[in-house]
């Protein structure tokens, strides 16, 4: 089975672009990737595009298809109506770079502002034990392959372009993972309200639909997240207890 | 000189995946300035595909294991032309670097103690390999990425280094660009650790992303390094063959480990059919013994499916050669067939290799819960690399490391699956910490201007001939067919002579190549510049796989099917002469101390 679909590709830098359409021979298994890398080598070498490992693994080949926040190389052309153009454009909510490519650059600055993992002591073995289902807990955010689509897709970044503010779903699950992970002793709570600005998420969920990697990042990471801002920076009781007990390292 | 982007670094590390990340976090920690240079994006590098898990001995789940049964493994493995003292270090270190991830926040699954679970892996006696699912290179590069951002490390990212450059012997510098918008860099350094990884995209079917363009081996070559073992690639067993775009994506081991079987179009588990001598008494006599074995009986012995992957990929090679393939080329891998045996089957095996079953579901249209997947050989690992000094990681070359892939020893002709994550962690712990050291007793050297500016000439030449030159990625097309062809998995004198001669025409090719379009991320101009590395290496493979006239590990020839003693204590070694010219030479491997043979011996 080969036909030929036609891709309409943004290209463009950071001054401006426009689509341009490209028709490609398609056959079975293919995905938007496969088909991007086929235009690229045989019509347009200079296209950009970023991509490594072509199986979901590493999170590089974001990007809109359809207006859809898509992994290429996770979306097959078999769920896509070919008999129209497909649209590739990269993702809107960060600064075009060239072409498929987008300025990311923010996402690794939020998150060496966030608190680092700091263990508790290890046992007298120097190892550590911890429980499997604690761990799963964990784990889930863990899979994060920072694919950014989470970014993309979240309000508070791409229509109100809070970036100094909110540190986006990405960084709230990784928040998450050190908040959660049983061995951790740092506490990243005031941050959280201060520097991440969580209360800015008001739990649309738009996140956990698009995560390419199934994690519910709003139920799971920042809802229990919320919770704990509330508990020790709201809640009346545990502040006059703060008080009496004159500490602020107890949250 | 016009003017570069400088920078000035104790130490350069080119390349941010396990083993790079490894060695900018130790020689930070030792007090150096580090500059990490990386091709993509941080937390992108190839590591993250890594599934199965790292090997090391902590004896969790079986306490007979030790040091010396993985440093006996690692050298059966290797078919004993390791680098002894290599694959001694990363046994007896590799425990230590496992437990350091988990104090930087690492999540291993656990044992139901709760400490760090070990699964089976092929060529492993006993359960060995630290784990997270079947995604244990992400947990390993997002620690060390997430440990690194706070050590105060300049990261590089989207970076390509081109040369390295030299003050008289010693290297002290690098230029390359970076994509986004195609500007030179200069790279003043009183070290450079290289940790670019390997070379699969010299072949067609891989499992390797577009970085493994074997730029560090040929980096180091070009500034007059020795590398050795590079006949020996890895054709890992199991990559998917269908649809033909997904076609040498990996399909990790550890489904093997968790109790898959290979199968040929008969239903046959014809991996019982060839069990080489040096396997026999560790491997299971029955289907029975096999099963109990991957189930955690300490009284059984491994299935045959987990013998080393050269010989697991050279009996599916045969299955195909003799008409009992799959519909797509491939032979079956099956794991449904555990509903047979456990209650919740499709549950446990979502569970065990959750990115495996996704990626079937996705890509294939598979359920790999209820039916068998196709796999095929696929190109995944060069043991072969830049020959450095076991302690501490330093080529030929003053002031040039190397660690991971693009470095040899460890492996010898044959890598275990698993020792790879543990090789990072070893070796780039070791790269950093001596070259941290290095570094300390060396002033920055002089960089004179012409080697700069003939860096930047070469760079630019695929846009003075433009569009007129040929398209790079033809070229690279051709290179890989043919390197499939000739270089592949089984191999002959006459069919890697000839490969000799369609690369010096490529090379013709690659020198009239050019590019339309401008600096700014331009991919084709990159595709243009990789190619000079594509074909040193492959040149280096069938030079090296030529002077070895024997079959060993990852290295088989028709003409010379069995192993030669002459060859058991000798790597083959390739040096660039003055002339430009690649020169091939027999290095001795030294004698073993008595120590490790009698361990050796110990564990047959």
């Amino acid at each position: 089975m080969t036909t030929t679909a036609t891709f309409r590709i943004w290209r463009g830098d950071s001054t401006g672009g426009d689509f341009k359409d490209y028709a490609t021979a398609v056959s079975e298994g293919m995905v938007v990737l496969d088909a991007v890398h086929q235009i690229q080598a045989e019509q347009a070498n200079d296209l950009a595009v970023r991509w490594n490992c072509k199986a979901g693994k590493c999170g590089s080949c974001s990007a809109e298809v359809n207006g859809n926040p898509r992994l290429m190389c996770m979306t097959r052309l078999n769920q896509l109506d070919l008999s129209a153009p497909v649209t590739v454009e990269p993702m809107r909510t960060f600064p075009p770079v060239k072409d498929l490519v987008t300025d990311v650059s923010w996402n690794f600055q939020v998150k060496k502002g966030i608190r680092r993992f700091k263990p508790q002591p290890a046992g007298a073995d120097g190892t550590w034990r911890m429980a499997q289902p604690d761990v799963e807990r964990v784990q889930e955010f863990r899979k994060c392959i920072e694919c950014f689509l989470c970014q993309d897709v979240c309000h508070v970044l791409r229509e109100h372009q809070m970036f100094d503010r909110f540190a986006g779903p990405r960084h709230l699950v990784y928040a998450a993972a050190l908040e959660m992970h049983p061995l951790d002793s740092e506490n990243r709570v005031r941050d959280l309200k201060d520097a991440q600005g969580i209360g800015y998420c008001n739990i649309t969920k738009c996140c956990t639909k698009v995560c390419p990697e199934d994690i519910t990042i709003t139920d799971n990471a920042i809802i229990p997240l919320k919770e704990r801002v509330v508990d020790q920076l709201y809640d009346p009781v545990a502040r006059l207890f703060r008080m009496v007990r004159g500490g602020s390292h107890d949250v | 000189m016009p003017d570069y982007q400088t920078h000035e670094h104790d130490v350069l590390v080119v390349g941010a995946g396990g083993a790079g990340l490894r060695a900018a976090i130790e020689a930070s920690r030792a007090g150096a300035s580090v500059g990490l240079v990386c091709k993509s994006l941080l937390g992108k590098a190839h590591t993250v595909m890594a599934e199965g898990g790292i090997a090391a001995a902590l004896g969790n789940v079986d306490d007979r294991d030790s040091w010396k049964v993985h440093f006996a493994d690692t050298m059966r493995g290797g078919q004993y032309v390791n680098n002894w003292r290599m694959a001694e270090l990363h046994a007896r270190e590799a425990p230590d670097r496992v437990r350091e991830l988990e104090a930087w926040g690492a999540m291993f699954d656990r044992t139901k103690d709760g400490r760090i679970l070990q699964r089976n892996f092929g060529g492993h006696r006993y359960p060995r390999l630290a784990h997270v699912g079947d995604r244990t290179g992400l947990e390993m590069i997002r620690t060390l990425q997430d440990h690194g951002i706070h050590q105060g490390i300049d990261v590089h990212m989207e970076c390509t280094i081109t040369r390295l450059l030299k003050d008289g012997d010693r290297v002290v510098g690098a230029f390359g660009y970076e994509r986004e918008r195609g500007r030179f860099k200069l790279f003043r350094s009183r070290a450079v650790v290289l940790a670019t990884g390997g070379v699969g995209r010299a072949f067609k079917i891989t499992s390797n992303s577009w970085e493994y363009t074997g730029d560090g081996h040929t980096l180091a070559y070009d500034a007059g390094a020795e590398l050795i073992d590079m006949e020996f690639v890895q054709f890992h067993p199991t990559g998917m063959v269908w649809p033909p775009s997904v076609r040498g994506i990996l399909v990790t081991e550890g489904v093997r480990g968790e109790g898959g079987v290979l199968r040929n179009n008969q239903q046959r588990r014809f991996m019982f059919d060839d069990i080489p001598e040096n396997y026999r008494a560790q491997t299971a006599d029955d289907e029975e013994e096999g099963w109990r074995y991957t189930q955690g009986d300490k009284n059984a012995r491994r299935p045959p499916e987990l013998l080393t992957r050269d010989h697991v990929s050279r009996c599916i090679v045969r299955e195909l050669k003799e008409g009992r393939g799959s519909p797509h080329g491939g032979v079956y891998l099956d794991i449904s067939w555990i509903k047979d045996r456990i209650p919740n089957a499709a549950e446990h095996i979502k569970k065990k290799l959750p990115s495996m079953y996704h990626q079937f579901k996705q890509l294939a249209d598979i359920d790999i819960t209820r039916e068998p997947m196709e796999v095929g050989p696929t190109t995944h690992y060069i043991m072969g690399g830049v020959r450095v000094d076991a302690e501490t990681q330093m080529s030929n070359v003053p002031g040039l490391f190397a660690a991971g892939e693009c470095a040899a020893g460890i492996n010898g002709a044959n890598r275990l699956g698993g020792n790879s994550l543990s090789d990072l962690l070893v070796f780039g712990k070791r790269a950093g910490e001596f070259a941290a050291a290095f570094a300390r007793h060396e002033t920055i050297g002089t960089i004179d201007d012409r080697q700069v500016d003939d860096a930047a000439r070469q760079a630019l030449e695929p846009f003075d001939r433009g569009t007129q030159g040929e398209g790079p990625y033809q070229v690279q097309y051709a290179l890989q067919d043919m390197m499939q062809d000739l270089v592949g998995i089984v191999r002959n004198e006459p069919e890697m002579r000839r490969a000799l001669d369609c690369l010096a025409r490529l090379r013709e090719r690659a020198a009239s190549v050019g590019v339309g379009g401008h600096r700014e991320y331009n991919p084709g101009w990159h595709a243009a510049l990789d190619l000079h590395n594509l074909l040193t290496v492959s040149e280096a493979i069938t030079r090296s796989a030529i002077a070895r006239t024997e079959s060993r590990g990852g290295h088989f020839r028709e003409d010379h099917p069995d192993k030669d003693a002459a060859f058991s204590t000798v790597n083959i070694a390739v040096r660039r002469e003055s002339d430009g010219g690649m020169a091939v030479s027999r290095a001795a491997n030294p004698a073993m101390p008595d120590e490790l043979k009698s361990i050796i011996e110990e564990m047959k």
